[in-house]
């Protein structure tokens, strides 16, 4: 805890400030809600449209779970494809830097054409997080340490053995880095797209929210809406923060793992 | 009286990169069940690939190698330690009896027989990045022992160590090697840590890698520190010292 503290408590601070300086702006120069919401009315609305924009925050949360889960089945699986058949690795590493390099605000309509609503935003949600997290399981597969490679050669280990016991482990620290980008950006592809979504008339994620309240002039939702994905935002962070806290607490990596 | 079977014997092994350069020529090698070895050089003489070679890690481009069959007849040390830093002290030495699928039971009364053998038993469940060089260096030398084998290869397994834990680890290894019995090729730039442990010093010369020069040092195990004060020691050391002068003398011709 001792630990924790100052990581925490400098943050808050900080947000209390910038907080109070907002709602006393929009006091002093009496701003309307429709050009600059104050924090409490944003508060407010929070609590006044909760049913609608609890139920928005589940569907872009499990959009954001399940592309990410998916993403890390893929891309880890891919990553071990790529370490045993390094032709493999050659003829699809440049596809998938392709589809990492173009915007997945220029994907999401197509996918939006060919797909329904749901496995669009899946889809683009899976494409965003997919890369970092087959770069990094990839890398990680192959940061071996040769004297250990050596010896699991020298001791007869079978392929299994050297993956189970050698490669993944190296893996981890590796994977979990690209992990905690990912989550991030699974929460990125997934708004972007039903953003994309929303402005079809499609959708029912925060991002739709968004779009259909700034249809409307409800700017307090829009900003409402806005918290609650920052707030994941800041869930997912920190949770794949803990779990490669947790899974690397024995090692000189998981000692230097921080919050920031 | 015929000579005992070698443990590992090398017949004009020669051994060249994809480039064509040679690494070594012309190596004959043997070694005797229960013999120590040190193999003395310059550094890029061959000294860890012809140990490599021995340990059939690397495929020589010509000549015979003949070494002890089964998975478990060979252990290697390295110059680092080489543990896996996320699995303990006693996980690490366990991991040759695991990768030869060893019974948990027998596996466990393995690995705290070899990690007491190095002075480590109240350690098993540290985890490498807290112990020392020294400590860490143990370590490897329990994960070799733990599988008893036939022949162990170190490569310069103390050159990363200070002085002081270097000396007592090289007593201990003279110690374990008398207790043991086992064959030992030990790869080493010092040519005191050779003269101390070695029934044999081997002097390599490079450009292409071959030995040049042995010689035969009768002294009983374990010789212990009280060795390095003696006459013999000295004048042994000089002897091989000169004698590597010559080759990088040699080398410096070519």
């Amino acid at each position: 805890m001792k630990r924790l503290g100052p990581h925490l408590l400098t943050p808050i601070i900080s947000f209390v400030v910038l907080l109070t300086l907002w709602q006393g702006l929009v006091m002093a120069l009496a701003l309307k809600p429709f050009v600059l919401p104050a924090p409490s009315l944003i508060f407010q609305t929070l609590l006044h449209d909760r049913h609608l924009l609890g139920a928005s925050a589940l569907v872009t949360l499990r959009t954001t779970l399940e592309a990410l889960g998916l993403a890390t089945l893929g891309a880890v699986g891919l990553a071990l494809l790529f370490s045993q058949s390094p032709g493999l690795a050659r003829a699809l590493f440049p596809i998938a830097v392709i589809i990492q390099v173009t915007p997945i605000i220029a994907i999401a309509p197509l996918l939006l054409i060919y797909l329904s609503t749901h496995a669009a935003v899946l889809l683009a949600a899976f494409l965003v997080a997919f890369f970092p997290l087959l770069a990094a399981s990839a890398q990680g597969l192959g940061a071996v340490d040769p004297g250990l490679a050596d010896l699991f050669a020298l001791s007869g280990a079978s392929r299994w053995q050297e993956l189970w016991l050698l490669r993944l482990p190296t893996m981890l620290p590796w994977f979990l880095g690209g992990f905690r980008v990912a989550g991030g950006l699974a929460l990125i592809g997934a708004i972007v797209a039903e953003l994309a979504a929303g402005a079809s008339g499609a959708g029912s994620g925060l991002a739709t929210v968004i779009v259909v309240s700034g249809f409307q002039l409800n700017i307090p939702r829009m900003y409402a809406a806005l918290v609650l994905i920052s707030l994941m935002g800041i869930a997912l962070f920190s949770a794949t923060s803990l779990l490669a806290r947790w899974l690397l607490r024995h090692r000189p990596e998981g000692r230097q793992q921080s919050w920031a | 009286m015929s000579a005992p079977t070698p443990l590992v014997a090398l017949e004009d092994v020669a051994l060249s990169f994809e480039s064509g350069s040679p690494v070594l020529q012309g190596v004959n090698l043997s070694v005797a069940p229960g013999e120590f070895v040190a193999l003395v050089g310059a550094s890029g003489c061959g000294k860890s690939t012809l140990l490599r070679v021995m340990a059939g890690l690397q495929q020589p481009s010509s000549g015979k190698v003949l070494r002890p069959q089964g998975r478990s007849s060979i252990a290697l040390v390295f110059q680092d330690a080489t543990l896996m830093p996320w699995a303990s002290a006693f996980d690490n030495v366990a991991l040759p009896l695991r990768l030869a699928h060893t019974a948990q039971a027998p596996r466990k009364s393995q690995v705290m027989a070899a990690l007491a053998q190095v002075g480590l038993a109240d350690r098993a469940q540290a985890r490498p990045h807290e112990l020392s060089g020294g400590m860490k260096m143990r370590v490897a030398l329990a994960r070799a022992l733990v599988v008893e084998p036939k022949l162990l290869l170190l490569d310069e397994p103390f050159a990363a160590l200070d002085e002081i834990t270097r000396l007592r680890l090289s007593d201990d290894l003279s110690a374990l090697q008398a207790r043991l019995g086992m064959g030992v090729v030990f790869v080493t730039h010092a040519v005191s840590e050779s003269v101390a442990l070695a029934d044999r010093v081997l002097v390599m010369a490079r450009t292409p890698g071959r030995i040049m020069a042995e010689f035969k040092i009768d002294a009983a195990h374990p010789r212990g520190s009280a060795f390095r004060q003696i006459a013999e020691f000295l004048a042994m050391s000089a002897q091989v010292s000169a004698s590597l002068r010559q080759t990088l003398q040699a080398g410096d011709d070519l």
